[in-house]
């Protein structure tokens, strides 16, 4: 691959960055979801096949976790434990801590605009990693709220005689499958361009693993 | 009762890769070049970690038999979270006769045309376990017991749905007129097609769960499991016996034909 044409790194590194980018816990909960998400989606695909939505699209069982349908309820039913509890420890502590607002706020269409223009003509600066642009602001919130839908989605199709307004809201259990597949599209989009974008900044991988 | 042929083989696929020709003078340079930045030095260095660690373990996550006890393990939390979640009085939706699914499909672990063939006229339905009452029933002394019809949806655990109508006798009062424990905690099924089943009490005791003689107002045809099905709208469809021929009442864990071989024990919807 060539990447002399990738602008980041011409923007002038930063003297010595001083200070944590992250604190320990958006670290541990960062790869803590990072596992429950994966193995959730790969064992959901092997799920997925054994009745597909869409009669075309199957996924190739190759790249599926669980080795069997039975396996792979197993390994999505104990990754959603992990991928509740974690979500709920670090938005209890995103909002108790304060960083939610001063984190992701204020944020607007304008801004996500400016700021994605200058991403794709190479103007965006990644100098300071503990400030995230607009589009990071709006992909981080994006993806935080598509994992609460792929939760309530999936809660609506695992219980959908015991939760029956979270069945209606759905509208019904086949539509809950629909809506659980396509939050799960968008979370592997997610994933696809977050890969990316730390292949073209790797030292946001640092930060992510070391805190600076 | 699903079964795919296709699931139960772990299918493993050699990857292979395509050969290329390679311009290796220009790799080499943009190797080079990636390589005089620290920053990338030390991602690659990562990466080659996590994929090392990852071939020198040399074993699949499936195959491994501490992973599976720890997703047994998950699986019996996950029935004891399931049974604390499910409600006694929670009915599951009704649906009008225009939203039957039709036809309605078939499922077993077997193909239709290897479907049992039960004699009405010898069959016994029989009671056995914690029962103090009439421990041997007749199809007609079946028949002649209070009715009770229902339109609810059957989901499978492979994701599909289906509406469609049973008529039978409620479970729950036919357990107390059989005299059965009904502080026992697991119910048992055995089936003509040696299928096997159990379910708990509060879920054998609910409202909607009938021992189903009737598919849309006709005997139960052999395909939906003549003589009886247990018809269960709170459970998945593989929890729904079909054929039974014996009903148990234990508080040994019974398992059951799916769930011994890691379906979730408690299948609630």
């Amino acid at each position: 691959m060539n990447t002399s044409h990738i602008p980041v790194d011409t923007a002038p590194r930063p003297a010595a960055p001083t200070g944590v980018i992250h604190p320990v816990w958006v670290r541990v909960t960062h790869w803590l979801n990072a596992l429950a998400a994966i193995t959730m989606m790969l064992s959901g695909w092997r799920i997925y096949d054994a009745s597909p939505i869409f009669a075309s699209f199957m996924f190739p069982p190759s790249i599926t976790l669980g080795g069997w349908l039975g396996g792979a309820l197993q390994w999505h039913f104990a990754a959603m434990w992990l991928l509740v509890f974690n979500g709920i420890v670090y938005l209890a502590l995103n909002l108790a801590s304060g960083r939610f607002f001063h984190k992701f706020l204020p944020l607007s269409p304008r801004a996500i605009l400016r700021d994605f223009i200058a991403a794709l003509t190479g103007k965006l600066s990644h100098a300071d990693l503990r400030q995230y642009n607009a589009v990071q602001k709006f992909a981080y919130l994006f993806i935080i709220c598509d994992l609460v839908v792929l939760v309530l989605s999936g809660l609506a199709i695992w219980k959908s005689v015991q939760f029956p307004l979270l069945r209606d809201v759905m509208g019904g259990y086949d539509n809950a499958r629909i809506v659980h597949f396509v939050a799960m599209s968008l979370l592997a989009a997610f994933i696809v361009v977050h890969l990316v974008m730390v292949a073209l900044v790797p030292r946001s991988l640092l930060a992510m693993l070391r805190g600076r | 009762m699903t079964y795919d042929p296709e699931l139960m083989k772990p299918l493993s696929k050699p990857v292979t890769r395509p050969a290329t020709k390679l311009d290796r003078e220009a790799i080499l340079i943009d190797a080079r070049r990636e390589l005089a930045m620290p920053s990338r030095r030390l991602f690659g260095k990562q990466l080659v970690t996590l994929g090392g660690l990852t071939m020198l373990t040399g074993c699949s996550l499936t195959d491994n038999d501490s992973v599976n006890k720890f997703l047994a393990a998950v699986s019996r939390l996950n029935d004891r979270a399931q049974a604390f979640i499910f409600d006694p009085k929670e009915l599951a939706p009704t649906y009008s006769e225009a939203q039957i699914t039709r036809p309605f499909p078939f499922n077993a672990y077997y193909s239709v045309d290897e479907v049992p063939h039960v004699d009405a006229a010898d069959y016994r339905l029989q009671l056995s376990g914690l029962v103090t009452g009439q421990r041997t029933w007749t199809l007609p002394e079946l028949y002649a017991l209070p009715h009770a019809e229902q339109i609810t949806r059957h989901i499978c655990v492979e994701g599909w749905s289906a509406i469609g109508r049973w008529g039978g006798t409620p479970f729950g009062d036919f357990l107390k007129r059989v005299g059965a424990d009904t502080s026992a905690k697991y119910v048992g099924f055995r089936c003509a097609d040696d299928y096997y089943e159990s379910i708990d009490m509060p879920t054998a005791l609910h409202p909607q769960t009938l021992l189903t003689f009737e598919y849309d107002g006709e005997r139960l045809p052999a395909k939906y499991g003549f003589p009886m099905k247990l018809r269960m709208p709170t459970k998945l469809g593989y929890k729904n016996p079909k054929h039974i021929v014996e009903i148990f009442v234990t508080n040994t864990f019974p398992g059951g034909y799916w769930v011994d071989q890691g379906y979730n024990w408690f299948g609630g919807s």
